[in-house]
C-alpha cells in the first residue's frame, strides 16, 4: 500500500543481539560495590495498627545498616501509582504507615551487608499490634457498618473514606430506563472476576547510588521513569534536579511496573548511609506485597429490538481495590470507556461504578485496565440477546459496532476517571476483522454442525473489542534527535521500553522519516538526565503518542537535512528528495548524509542537526479487535481445553508486524491465563496461599492453543505513519470469546473467573449435565 | 570449599558456599544470562547444560557441579557469530523482554541435541519447562522449529 522501507517490515528488534547473548542489561545485572541489601519485613495481617516496634535487636547485627519503619522515615501521604500529575488515585499511603492495610504491606525494610543478613535481621523486629477487623471482600467493604480502612485525617482525594469508596463515577447518555422500557427484549448479567498477578518474569528490581556529585540515582526496572522521579523527589522531599532515573532492559512489567514500589525505599538509604543499595522482590514478594488486578464484579443490561439493534446499555461496576486506592478510579471508568462505546447505536448508556477498599491486596495496573473485566459481562449479554434473537453473534455485532467517521456520546462523558474527550472514530476496520477472523476460524462451518453429545463437547465463542491509544490530553512523549558526521542518529526518547520492542518502532519511524538503515539509528530509553520526557509506558500509548513525538521530531530534523543539502547543491530545499541517505537535487546531483553533516558540523554554517518534539494527543483512536475461539469442555471433569484462537486485529499501520502479533499473542495467552487457570488463592485471613509459579498456574506451551493473529489492514490518519497502539487489546478477548464458547458447548453461562474444571463441573452439576 | 568446573569453556576454581545452589554461584563468577525468576524450579529462565543436559540452575547443588562443564546462553555465540536458535530468534520475534530467552535457549538447545528433528509437539512438550510471559510462545516454537531446520542444513553440507 506505500513504498515504504523500514515501515511494515519486520526489523529486528535494536536491542535483540544483547537479549539472545545475556548480556548484563537488566537491572539486577549491574554488580555495585560495597551495596547494601534490603529486606522487607511485611505484614502478617491483613489488618492492624502498630502499637510499637522495636527494632534493637535487627539493628545490633552485625552487618546491618539501617533499618527503616514509620518512626525514622516521612510520613507524607501519596500514591504509588505512576500516573500523570496530580494523579487521579488518592493520597492514602505512606512510605511505612502505622496501620497496614493488606497482608504483605510495608512494616519496615532493613539493608544489610548481605541479603542474608537482612533478612534474619527482618526476624529480630518485634512489633506489638493491635488487630483491627479484617476486610476481605467487596460485601465486607460496602456493608452496613463496615469497618474503615482509611480513617485517617491526613489522607487527601478518597471519594468517601467513611463509606470505603476510593473512587466513584458515573457517566450518563440518554434515558437507560426509558431506553429498555421500549426494547423488545433485555438481558442482564452480573460478572466477577479474581485477584491476579501480572507476574513478569523478573520480579521488581532496582538499585540506587550516589553519584560523583552527590546526586541519587535510582537504576529500576520500571514502566514509568519520570513519573518515579518526581514521586520520589516528593516523599523524600529533595528536589527533582538530585534525583536520576535510570531504566535499563526490564523483564516484562504488564502494568506492575507503573508502581513506585522501591525507588523510595532505596533512594533513602543511600541517602542516610550514602552507600549503594540493592532491592530485589523475591517471587513470593512479587505475588504478596506488589500489585494485582482488581477484581470486579460487574452488571450489566443490555436492551435490544427484535431485529438485532442494540439500543440501551447499562453497566454497574464494583471494583476492589485493596488496601489502597492506586488506580482504582481510573481502572474502574475503564471498564466502561474501553467497552460500551463499540455499541454506538444505542441512543441511552448509563455507566456508574465504585473502587472500594479492602484489607486485601493492592490493585494496580493491569494490561487491558479495566476493559478486561468490563467487557466479560458485556460481551456474554450481547452474546445471549443474539440467542435469544435467533441471530448469528457475528451478525448481531456486525449490525452494531461502531465504524468510521462515526462517534460515541460515551467518549466526551466518561474519560480516566473525569469527563473525556469528543471523538470521532478515524479508523475502524472491526467489520474487517470479523471476515477476516471468521473466516480463516471457518465459523460458519463451525456453527452449522451438529452438537456434540458425548463426554466431550465442542463449542465456538466470538467476542468484539477496543482499547485506546494512550490518554487523551493528559499523556504527553518527547524524542530527541541529533544527528552525527556518519549520518547516524541518536534517538533519546523517554518512552520506555519494557520488553514490547518500543525502541525498535519507535527507531523505524525515525529512519522511515530520514532515509536510513535501521542500524543507523542509535535509541536510548530512558534516563530522566539524558531522554525528554516521557509519561511512560503505560495505556497503550507508547506507539500512538511517544511515536508521533518521534516523527515530529525527524521530521524537523529532515527539514534542516535539506537546508544544509540545498546550501551545498544550490537548489532549493523543497524540490529535495530524502532517501537511501542521502540528499538529491531535480537534477539528478546528490550528497549523503554523511557529507551533510561532516559541512554542518565541521565546514561553512556550522550548527548541530537537531530536534526536540512532543505530542499530548487530543483523542486516543482505538485498536479493534474481533476473537475466536473453539473449546471441548470435558463433562466428567469440567476441563476446557482450548481447540482454536483466531484474533484479527485493527492497530492501523503495524510498524513491525511481527512484532505487533507478538504484543497480541502475548496478551492472549495472559487472558487465557485468566480466564481459565490463573487466581490468587486465599486463606480466611487474607493471606495469598499460592505465592509461588508452582501453585499459581501461568499458562505454557500445553494450555494455549495455536494462537493465530490477523492483522487487517488499516490506517489512522492521525496516528504516526497510520498506527495505532497494540500492547493491550489482545488481553480482554478470551474471557468472553471462552465464555461464550462454553456456552455453545454445554449451555451454561459461567459469570465467574477462572473456569477451572471444578467451577465448570460445579455449574454443570447444578444445571443437570452429567 | 573450592570446586573446579569449566564454565562456557573457562577452567574455573571457586569457592562454594555450604547450599548454594548453580544459580547464586554461576552469577557471582559473571553468568547474567542465568537469570532468577523465581528461584523455585518453576520457571526456567536460569536453565543452563551441565554436561550437555539442560538443568535448572535454582536447583542444582553448586557443589554437585565439581568436574562438570558448565554452558550458559553467553556461549552459544561462536566466532562466527549468533547460533543458529538466537539467529531464528531474533529474525521470528521470539524475544520480547528476553529474560527468560537464555533459559529457553539453553532448554531448546539440550532438545535439540537429542532430538535434531522435533515436530511441534515436541518442542511444545519440551519447552513446557519454561515461562515466558510476553510471547504467547507462538514465535519462541517457531524459532526453535527453524533453528532446528538451519541446524540439519548446516550437519548435511
Amino acid at each position: 500500500m506505500s513504498d515504504f522501507t523500514t515501515i511494515g517490515f519486520n526489523e529486528r528488534k535494536v536491542d535483540g543481539d544483547s537479549l539472545v547473548t545475556g548480556k548484563p542489561v537488566f537491572a539486577g545485572d549491574l554488580d555495585l560495590d560495597h551495596v547494601l541489601h534490603l529486606a522487607l519485613l511485611a505484614s502478617p495481617h491483613a489488618h492492624a495498627k502498630i502499637v510499637s516496634i522495636d527494632t534493637s535487636r535487627a539493628e545490633a547485627l552485625e552487618g546491618v545498616e539501617l533499618v527503616l519503619d514509620h518512626r525514622n522515615t516521612p510520613p507524607t501521604r501519596y500514591t504509588t501509582a505512576g500516573q500523570g500529575y496530580p494523579e487521579p488515585s488518592p493520597y492514602d499511603a505512606r512510605m511505612f504507615d502505622t496501620t497496614v492495610r493488606f497482608v504483605g504491606d510495608r512494616v519496615a525494610v532493613v539493608a544489610a551487608d548481605t541479603l542474608e543478613i537482612a533478612r534474619e535481621a527482618c526476624g529480630l523486629i518485634d512489633v506489638e499490634w493491635e488487630l483491627l477487623p479484617p476486610v476481605l471482600s467487596i460485601d465486607d467493604s460496602i456493608a452496613e457498618g463496615a469497618t474503615i480502612v482509611h480513617p485517617e485525617e491526613d489522607a487527601s482525594g478518597i471519594f468517601d473514606a467513611a463509606r470505603n469508596i476510593a473512587g466513584a463515577v458515573e457517566a450518563v447518555v440518554g434515558n437507560v430506563e426509558a431506553g429498555f422500557a421500549d426494547s423488545d427484549i433485555v438481558v442482564e448479567t452480573t460478572c466477577e472476576t479474581q485477584y491476579a498477578q501480572h507476574v513478569p518474569l523478573e520480579p521488581h528490581i532496582a538499585q540506587s547510588w550516589m553519584d560523583e556529585h552527590g546526586r541519587l540515582v535510582i537504576y529500576t526496572s520500571t514502566q514509568v521513569p519520570f513519573h518515579a522521579r518526581r514521586i520520589v523527589s516528593r516523599v523524600l522531599d529533595i528536589p527533582v534536579h538530585r534525583v536520576r532515573v535510570i531504566k535499563p532492559r526490564l523483564g516484562g512489567g504488564f502494568g506492575v511496573k507503573q508502581e513506585i514500589l522501591q525507588e523510595d525505599v532505596l533512594g533513602l538509604v543511600t541517602l542516610r548511609t550514602g552507600r549503594p543499595a540493592r532491592w530485589e522482590y523475591s517471587r513470593k514478594e512479587e505475588f504478596v506485597s506488589s500489585r494485582t488486578r482488581h477484581p470486579m464484579r460487574v452488571r450489566v443490561k443490555v436492551g435490544a429490538t427484535s431485529d438485532g439493534m442494540i439500543t440501551a446499555l447499562e453497566m454497574d461496576a464494583i471494583s476492589n481495590s485493596g488496601g489502597y486506592g492506586t488506580h482504582g478510579l481510573t481502572v474502574l471508568s475503564n471498564a466502561g470507556s474501553k467497552t460500551l462505546p463499540m455499541y454506538n447505536k444505542a441512543e441511552h448508556i448509563k455507566f456508574s461504578g465504585k473502587a472500594v477498599y479492602t484489607t486485601m491486596p493492592v490493585g494496580g495496573a493491569y494490561r487491558g485496565y479495566g476493559a478486561t473485566q468490563g467487557c466479560f459481562p458485556l460481551e456474554t449479554a450481547i452474546d445471549e440477546v443474539a440467542v435469544r434473537l435467533g441471530v448469528d453473534p457475528l451478525e448481531l455485532r456486525r449490525r452494531n459496532h461502531i465504524r468510521t467517521g462515526e462517534t460515541s456520546p460515551l467518549f466526551e462523558e466518561l474519560g480516566e476517571g473525569r469527563k473525556g474527550v469528543e471523538m470521532t472514530i478515524s479508523s475502524c476496520e472491526l467489520g474487517k476483522c470479523l471476515d477476516s477472523g471468521a473466516e480463516l476460524f471457518g465459523w460458519e462451518a463451525k456453527r452449522s454442525r451438529p452438537k456434540d453429545e458425548g463426554r466431550v463437547r465442542r463449542g465456538i465463542g466470538l467476542s468484539i473489542h477496543m482499547q485506546g491509544s494512550g490518554i487523551p490530553e493528559v499523556d504527553m512523549g518527547a524524542a530527541s534527535i541529533k544527528m552525527n558526521d556518519d549520518g547516524s542518529i541518536n534517538l533519546h526518547v523517554g518512552a520506555t521500553d519494557l520488553g514490547t520492542g518500543s525502541d525498535t518502532i519507535l527507531a523505524q519511524m525515525a529512519a522511515e522519516v530520514l532515509g536510513l538503515p535501521l542500524g543507523k539509528v542509535i535509541v536510548l530509553s530512558s534516563d530522566t538526565d539524558l531522554t525528554p520526557f516521557d509519561v511512560g509506558a503505560y495505556a497503550s500509548s507508547t506507539t500512538y503518542v511517544s511515536g508521533t513525538a518521534v516523527v515530529r521530531a525527524a521530521t524537523d530534523v529532515k527539514q534542516q537535512v535539506l537546508e544544509v543539502a540545498a546550501a551545498m547543491l544550490g537548489s532549493p530545499a523543497d524540490g529535495l528528495m530524502l532517501g537511501d541517505e542521502r540528499v538529491t537535487s531535480p537534477d539528478g546531483q546528490s550528497v549523503t548524509l554523511a557529507e551533510i553533516n561532516l559541512r554542518s558540523l565541521y565546514g561553512a554554517d556550522q550548527k548541530q542537526i537537531a530536534a526536540t518534539a512532543s505530542f499530548v494527543p487530543s483523542e486516543s483512536p482505538p485498536p479493534f479487535m474481533a476473537s475466536f475461539v473453539e473449546v471441548e469442555v470435558d463433562i466428567v471433569t469440567g476441563k476446557v481445553t482450548l481447540l482454536d484462537y483466531v484474533a484479527a486485529v485493527d492497530c492501523g499501520q503495524a510498524i513491525n508486524p511481527a512484532m505487533a502479533e507478538g504484543q497480541v499473542e502475548g496478551a492472549l495467552a495472559n487472558g487465557i491465563g485468566y480466564a481459565l487457570m490463573e487466581e490468587m488463592v486465599f486463606d480466611g485471613s487474607g493471606r495469598v496461599r499460592n505465592a509461588d509459579m508452582a501453585r499459581y498456574k501461568l499458562p505454557g506451551t500445553l494450555d494455549l492453543a495455536p494462537i493465530k493473529v490477523i492483522l487487517v489492514e488499516s490506517h489512522d490518519p492521525t496516528g504516526p505513519m497510520g498506527a495505532k497502539s497494540v500492547g493491550e487489546i489482545g488481553i480482554n478477548g478470551p474471557i468472553p470469546s471462552i465464555a461464550n464458547a462454553i456456552y455453545d458447548a454445554i449451555g451454561i453461562r459461567l459469570t465467574e473467573t477462572p473456569f477451572s474444571p471444578e467451577k465448570v463441573w460445579r455449574a454443570m452439576r447444578d444445571a443437570g449435565i452429567e | 570449599m573450592k570446586i573446579d568446573l569449566t564454565v562456557d569453556g573457562m577452567a574455573v576454581t571457586a569457592e562454594v558456599d555450604p547450599g548454594e545452589t548453580l544459580l547464586p554461584f554461576l552469577r557471582r563468577l559473571g553468568a547474567a544470562s542465568v537469570k532468577n525468576g523465581c528461584d523455585n524450579g518453576d520457571c526456567g529462565a536460569c536453565a543452563v547444560l551441565v554436561d550437555g543436559r539442560a538443568v535448572n540452575a535454582c536447583l542444582f547443588f553448586a557443589a554437585k557441579a565439581a568436574g562438570s562443564e558448565i554452558t550458559t546462553a553467553e556461549a552459544l555465540a561462536g566466532a562466527d557469530g549468533l547460533h543458529p536458535l538466537q539467529t531464528a530468534s531474533l529474525d521470528l520475534g521470539a524475544v520480547q523482554c528476553g529474560f527468560c530467552t537464555p533459559g529457553i535457549l539453553m532448554t531448546a538447545l539440550d532438545l535439540l541435541a537429542y532430538n535434531p528433528d522435533p515436530t511441534e509437539e515436541e518442542v511444545r512438550h519440551w519447552l513446557a519447562a519454561n515461562y515466558c510471559r510476553c510471547t504467547g510462545w507462538v514465535k519462541p516454537v517457531e524459532a526453535v522449529l527453524a533453528a532446528a531446520s538451519m541446524l540439519r542444513e548446516q550437519e548435511a553440507s
